[in-house]
């Protein structure tokens, strides 16, 4: 059982390793990349919690082995804020919003968040509430991280219609 | 929870994927979304030495429909399905049923051919494909043949499919213009298996029933074609005498488990409620 040779980009940075092919996508980016926000909650694709961007979608990187990565370009919540440090809107959106208690969920909810905002500028409560459908809160905070995003779409559109 | 250790394979070609497979007999598993599978080698209850990933086989990952046919590459995720507006143009239940498994993310990545080759009960897509008469196209060493999706389910995780084959393709025969459907889906949270779930495509030619299909998820080891209850409903109009009918064909073919989702009896309760919604919802919709 060789180690295989792994290439891809992670917040826009490339990254190279040798990885055994069983190596969970999540435990690459934890242990190796040291990139701790996504969280592991149940490690069984439920909670959302390890959600990053593959491509361009959301994806649980608890099921996903590191090797179907390969090449593709990965985002985490580290790779979200601006370059110069200050927050994405849907990041300050929660924190301005009390869209976290105990926090553990909020790397994946954001990651998500934005994401969903990607493919859909305008949401109604529905389409966020579907949207966020496979990210779990165990505080249940799910209504103000509702209108967090909800916040986050309006700011991200007066942006736009600024430019 | 860490998968048993295997070699990582990345074939370009079906038939580099069925010579991977072949020359590790046994040994294999092909690695399409994964979120079965996956699952599965976390627990140790599947260890293969080999995972053959077929994401790079440009051959899997077609749509294409025409006024006789369509036919869905395996490798075609769930969204994927949802996004192809021909799809949803001619053959709606397919979009209206993916949307209801699971979540967005698991949606990005399972894929059609792992939903409905996998055999697990508790998806959805093989009742549809049973309600479509849908044939699944299998290819191994000695060539192609086509298994219809009413004789494909043997029991809980077994199948028709030789593990020397792979699922290449499904080709459903394009439903009537004006065809009415609906999946009704009972389950106890978003992106929960069925409780107890009920597909059904009906046509109506003034006021009479023409044509109908039916077909049941979760609520026995295998999906469930309601042929009987589909009978039941030909040459009616629909009306209530008609539906208790079918309901009570459709009823007398379940064998739920009793679990987590409920006593045996509850969910046969309810899948006969939802045959009758998915009747009534695909009855409104028809034209």
């Amino acid at each position: 059982m060789s180690k295989t040779h792994v290439k891809m980009t992670v917040n826009g940075k490339p990254v190279e390793a040798l990885a055994e092919p069983r190596t969970l996508l999540i435990h690459f980016l934890r242990e190796e990349l040291n990139l701790t926000g996504p969280h592991i909650g149940c490690d069984t694709s439920h909670c959302g919690a390890c959600t990053v961007d593959i491509d361009g979608k959301s994806v649980k990187s608890c099921t996903v082995f590191v090797g179907q990565a390969q090449d593709s370009e990965i985002k985490t919540i580290e790779g979200i804020a601006h370059p110069d440090g200050t927050l994405h809107a849907v990041q300050e959106a929660f924190r301005q919003h009390h869209g976290l208690q105990c926090g553990f969920c909020t790397p994946g909810m954001i990651t998500r968040a934005y994401r969903l905002l990607q493919e859909n500028p305008n949401p109604s409560e529905e389409e966020i509430r579907h949207g966020i459908s496979g990210n779990l809160c165990r505080c249940t905070g799910y209504q103000n991280i509702v209108k967090a995003i909800q916040v986050a779409a309006e700011e991200l559109s007066v942006k736009e219609a600024a430019q | 929870m860490i998968p048993g250790s295997f070699d990582y394979h990345r074939p370009n070609t079906i038939d580099e994927a069925v010579g991977l497979l072949a020359s590790h007999a046994g040994d294999a598993f092909i690695l399409a979304g994964g979120h079965s599978l996956i699952p599965m080698m976390k627990l140790r209850m599947a260890t293969p030495e080999h995972l053959i990933d077929i994401q790079d086989i440009s051959e899997l990952t077609g749509i294409s429909v025409n006024a006789d046919h369509i036919e869905i590459g395996a490798a075609v995720t769930q969204a994927q399905l949802i996004a192809s507006a021909d799809l949803s143009t001619h053959c709606p239940i397919l979009s209206e049923t993916a949307l209801q498994i699971a979540d967005p993310q698991i949606r990005n990545v399972g894929t059609i051919g792992g939903n409905v080759a996998n055999g697990d009960p508790g998806n959805d897509m093989p009742a549809i494909m049973q309600l479509l008469d849908a044939a699944f196209v299998l290819r191994g060493p000695d060539g192609t043949r086509n298994v219809s999706a009413r004789t494909f389910y043997e029991a809980a995780y077994f199948t028709a499919r030789d593990e020397s084959e792979i699922l290449t393709a499904i080709r459903i025969p394009t439903p009537p213009a004006g065809h009415g459907h609906s999946y009704q889906k009972q389950k106890r949270k978003i992106g929960d298996y069925a409780t107890a779930a009920a597909g059904v495509i009906v046509t109506m030619h003034n006021g009479t029933c023409t044509s109908a299909s039916i077909a049941l998820t979760n609520l026995a080891d295998t999906p469930l074609w309601a042929e009987a209850a589909s009978n039941a409903l030909v040459g009616t109009s629909l009306d209530a005498t008609a539906i208790d009918a079918a309901v009570s064909a459709a009823r007398a073919i379940t064998d739920p488990a009793s679990d987590g989702r409920g006593p045996k009896e509850y969910r046969t309760h309810l899948a006969g409620i939802m045959v009758k919604r998915a009747i009534q919802t695909a009855h409104a919709r028809a034209a």
